[in-house]
This record gives C-alpha cells, sequence and structure tokens, in this order.
C-alpha cells in the first residue's frame, strides 16, 4: 500500500495530532473492516461523526411512526433498516409482532403498489436518510400524483448532511483538522454544499469513495491540503461525484421538500437541518393529515450516542457497551444500525 | 443506507430498466438520471432508482468492493439473528 508510506511521511511532517472526521456509515465499516486504523501513525486519528441517518432518527419519530402504524385504515411503510431503532416502549419491529400494520420496501416505489392493492388503505411511508434518499420520495411522490394514487403520504424526518457539519464545527466541542465526506451523499449534492467548511473555518474536505485505498488516498489529500495549508473540498470519488452533483436529483429535491428544523437522536434539534414536504405537497404530509401526538420518553439512561455521535467519545467508552448493550440487545441507536459506531466497535472488538 | 450498487442496464422501457445487479434482475426507475443511459451501460443503484451513470472499470471495482461490505454485513446479521 503506497498511500500507506505517504501518509506516514505526511503525518511525520506535520508533526502534531491530527484528527480526521468521517461522516458516513459507510465509511464507519469500511474503516473497521479493513482494519485502516491499525496501520495509521500515531498522531493520526479517526472520529466517527453523525454518518449514519439511522442512528440520529429521534426516539420521537419513531414514536409517530408506531403511532402511524396504528392508525384505522393505515399502512407504515419503511426501509428495513429502521425496524430496530428503539423507541420511547417498542421498536418498529416489536409493533409489527404485536399486529401494527408495517410493511418493510426496498424502494418508496414500491409504496405506489401497496397503496394501488390497498386502495381502501392510507399508506404512510416512513421517509428517513441523508439527502441520498430524499430524491427518491419526490419521483415517488410525483409519480403517485401522475398515476392519480391518493392514498399514499409521507413522514419525511429526512436530515441534511452539511449544516450538521457547520454545527459540529460551530460547537467547538472536537477538534476536527479535517472531514472525509460522504461519496454517494455528494453524489447528489455534489461538492458546493460543502464549500463552507474550507471557507469559513479552514478545514480540510475530501469526498471520498468507500475502499480502502479510497480513504487511504481521502486521507492523503487532506494531508496534503493541511501541509499546503490551502483547505478545499477536493474530490477523490471522481468516478461518481461531480462538483455540482445529480442536477435532476436535486430538482426533484426542491420541488418537493423544504428545508426545516430537525431533532438530532442524541444531539437535539439543529436548526435547518432537515427536510419537510413543502406547501405544495401538504395533501400528501402525513404531519398535517394526520393529528398524532406522541409523549415520548427521553434516551435511556447511561447511553452516551449523543456524545458518540459528535465524535466526543468513542463506544468502548461508554458504560453500557458490550456489558448492557450488543447489537442482539440494542440500548442505543448506534448498536442497532449496522452503520452505526457502536455496532461496528462491538463487531471489529470480537474479529 | 446511502449505499449505491452498480448495476448493469439490460433492457429500457421509457423510464424504466431492467438491470442485473450482482446477479439478481432488479427494475429501476431512471427518472432521476442527469444523463441518457443505454443497453449495455453501468449506472450505480440507491433503493431502485438510477443515480448516476459510471464507466464499467470502476462498476467492476465497486461491485468487488461491495460484495466484500455484504459479506462483512452479513457475518453481522448472522448474530443479529441468534
Ligand atoms: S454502546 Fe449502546 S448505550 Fe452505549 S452509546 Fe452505544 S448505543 Fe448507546
Amino acid at each position: 500500500m503506497q498511500s500507506k508510506k505517504i501518509i506516514d511521511d505526511f503525518c511525520h511532517l506535520i508533526g502534531k495530532d491530527i484528527n480526521i472526521m468521517e461522516v458516513c456509515g459507510t465509511h464507519t465499516v469500511s474503516i473497521f473492516k479493513s482494519g485502516i486504523k491499525s496501520i495509521l501513525p500515531n498522531n493520526l486519528k479517526l472520529l466517527s461523526g453523525p454518518g449514519c441517518p439511522v442512528c440520529v432518527t429521534s426516539i420521537e419519530d419513531i414514536d409517530k411512526a408506531i403511532a402511524y402504524s396504528m392508525l384505522d385504515d393505515a399502512i407504515l411503510t419503511t426501509f428495513g433498516d429502521m425496524m430496530r431503532v428503539p423507541g420511547s416502549d417498542m421498536s418498529l419491529y416489536e409493533a409489527k409482532a404485536e399486529g401494527a400494520r408495517i410493511e418493510i420496501v426496498y424502494s418508496p416505489m414500491e409504496c405506489l403498489k401497496i397503496a394501488e392493492k390497498n386502495k381502501d388503505k392510507k399508506v404512510i411511508f416512513f421517509s428517513a436518510g441523508f439527502e441520498t434518499t430524499a430524491p427518491l420520495t419526490a419521483a415517488t411522490l410525483v409519480e403517485a400524483e401522475t398515476r392519480g394514487i391518493d392514498n399514499l403520504f409521507v413522514f419525511s424526518v429526512h436530515k441534511l448532511v452539511p449544516p450538521a457539519l457547520r454545527l459540529l464545527l460551530q460547537s467547538g466541542e472536537v477538534r476536527i483538522d479535517g472531514f472525509i465526506l460522504p461519496g454517494h451523499v455528494s453524489t447528489i449534492i455534489g461538492s458546493k454544499p460543502y464549500e463552507f467548511i474550507p471557507e469559513e473555518f479552514s478545514i480540510p474536505c475530501c469526498i471520498t469513495g468507500f475502499g480502502a485505498e479510497d480513504i487511504l488516498l481521502g486521507i492523503t489529500m487532506i494531508l496534503k491540503q493541511i501541509i499546503d495549508n490551502k483547505p478545499t473540498v477536493d474530490i477523490q470519488y471522481k468516478r461518481s461525484v461531480k462538483p455540482e452533483g445529480n442536477i435532476k436529483a436535486i430538482e426533484f429535491m426542491n420541488n418537493t421538500f423544504s428545508v426545516c428544523d430537525s431533532n438530532w437522536r442524541g444531539i437535539g434539534v439543529l436548526p435547518q437541518s432537515g427536510l419537510k414536504l413543502n406547501e405544495k405537497w401538504a395533501h400528501r404530509d402525513s404531519e398535517k393529515v394526520f393529528d398524532i401526538k406522541v409523549q415520548s420518553k427521553p434516551e435511556p439512561k447511561g447511553c452516551q450516542c449523543g456524545l458518540i455521535l459528535r465524535g466526543i467519545k468513542t463506544p468502548p467508552e461508554c458504560p453500557l457497551f458490550a456489558k448492557f448493550c450488543t447489537p442482539e440487545h440494542p440500548v442505543g441507536a448506534c448498536m442497532v444500525s449496522s452503520e452505526g459506531s457502536c455496532s461496528a466497535y462491538y463487531k471489529y472488538r470480537l474479529q | 443506507m446511502c449505499l449505491a450498487i452498480p448495476s448493469k442496464i439490460i433492457s429500457i422501457d421509457n423510464l424504466m430498466a431492467t438491470v442485473d445487479v450482482m446477479g439478481a434482475r432488479r427494475d429501476v426507475s431512471l427518472i432521476l438520471l442527469p444523463e441518457e443511459a443505454d443497453v449495455g451501460d453501468y449506472v450505480l443503484v440507491h433503493a431502485g432508482f438510477a443515480l448516476q451513470k459510471i464507466d464499467e472499470e470502476t462498476a467492476q471495482e465497486s461491485l468487488k468492493l461491495w460484495r466484500e461490505y455484504a459479506e462483512f454485513l452479513e457475518k453481522e446479521a448472522m448474530y443479529e439473528d441468534t
């Protein structure tokens, strides 16, 4: 691995501690799987940030999704990843076992079929994820409108990556010297929405693919920026990411959603960090069409997900980790999702 | 959750295409694809939508990674079920 030698040399040249944060669950898993951390020089640390949309879905939103699934004449559709995320009293998985009508979909488009087959039911899609998934929901809604499928609604809990990074940087809770930025989110939004990071915070960034070599290369590109003192947004993952992103997908997203404040699990409400359906789509917006109130409980005692998502603590520093919290019996969301930091650490430890 | 998998287009019918994803056939929408695609092209597919055209070499490379990744996650799923 040639990049290892370059990383060693660069880190030696920089000569002080360097913290690089990755903010994509796929990177988190890939870093563990490949054992990258073990070959890095001592003064280079990789931190995991809020990179998994499953982990940052709030307890309240899980509770709401369950409440929707229990409405008369309703079917809740969801990506499989969301099923085991703990809510106040139960997960979607447990709700389904108790008889709630919940169907797992691989694509939002499947909701159209479900809605057509169940004309007497209201089909509510639990639309979660970052910018990668939001355009798919937008395109599905347009299709529903064209085909006159009136019984499809959307519960949008989409989160946006760039505003979360801004808040992370503004809080100053953890020192970050560089960001490994997500490949597939950036396939949609391009590199422009990240430009404030080098411009306002002088922090280098690199949009990186998810193979081990990609990540090592991404790290060298970040180190190079540090050495040259020229922070910018590099694209290592050029084969998929264009600076302008996917213009068509962005257009769908902008025509369907508007930016709103959003509640991140373990972190709290971050201003302008999520997406809700815009006025034009009010008739499809579950939050406007159905009257649901939930009383949510706080995060389980002892769970450190909030600190872990911000890179302030690592999973083994959580007193519950591996003792009371495992993938089989997760306490917090970071242990549920296969792309969550706690789950990645847990598996790595066992290998 | 944000993973997009390289897939080869087998046939196209208007804005829908049938693709081959690691040996499995799937119907995907082309509506979000910014450029024209033809039969034989590779596209990145995320949850039933083609998002980006990619060249064959890139596709093969990331398919290899993807297989490893899927295996890794499967191992986890195994002890989630036990
Ligand atoms: S180990 Fe479990 S309880 Fe601790 S932070 Fe992670 S998810 Fe929360």
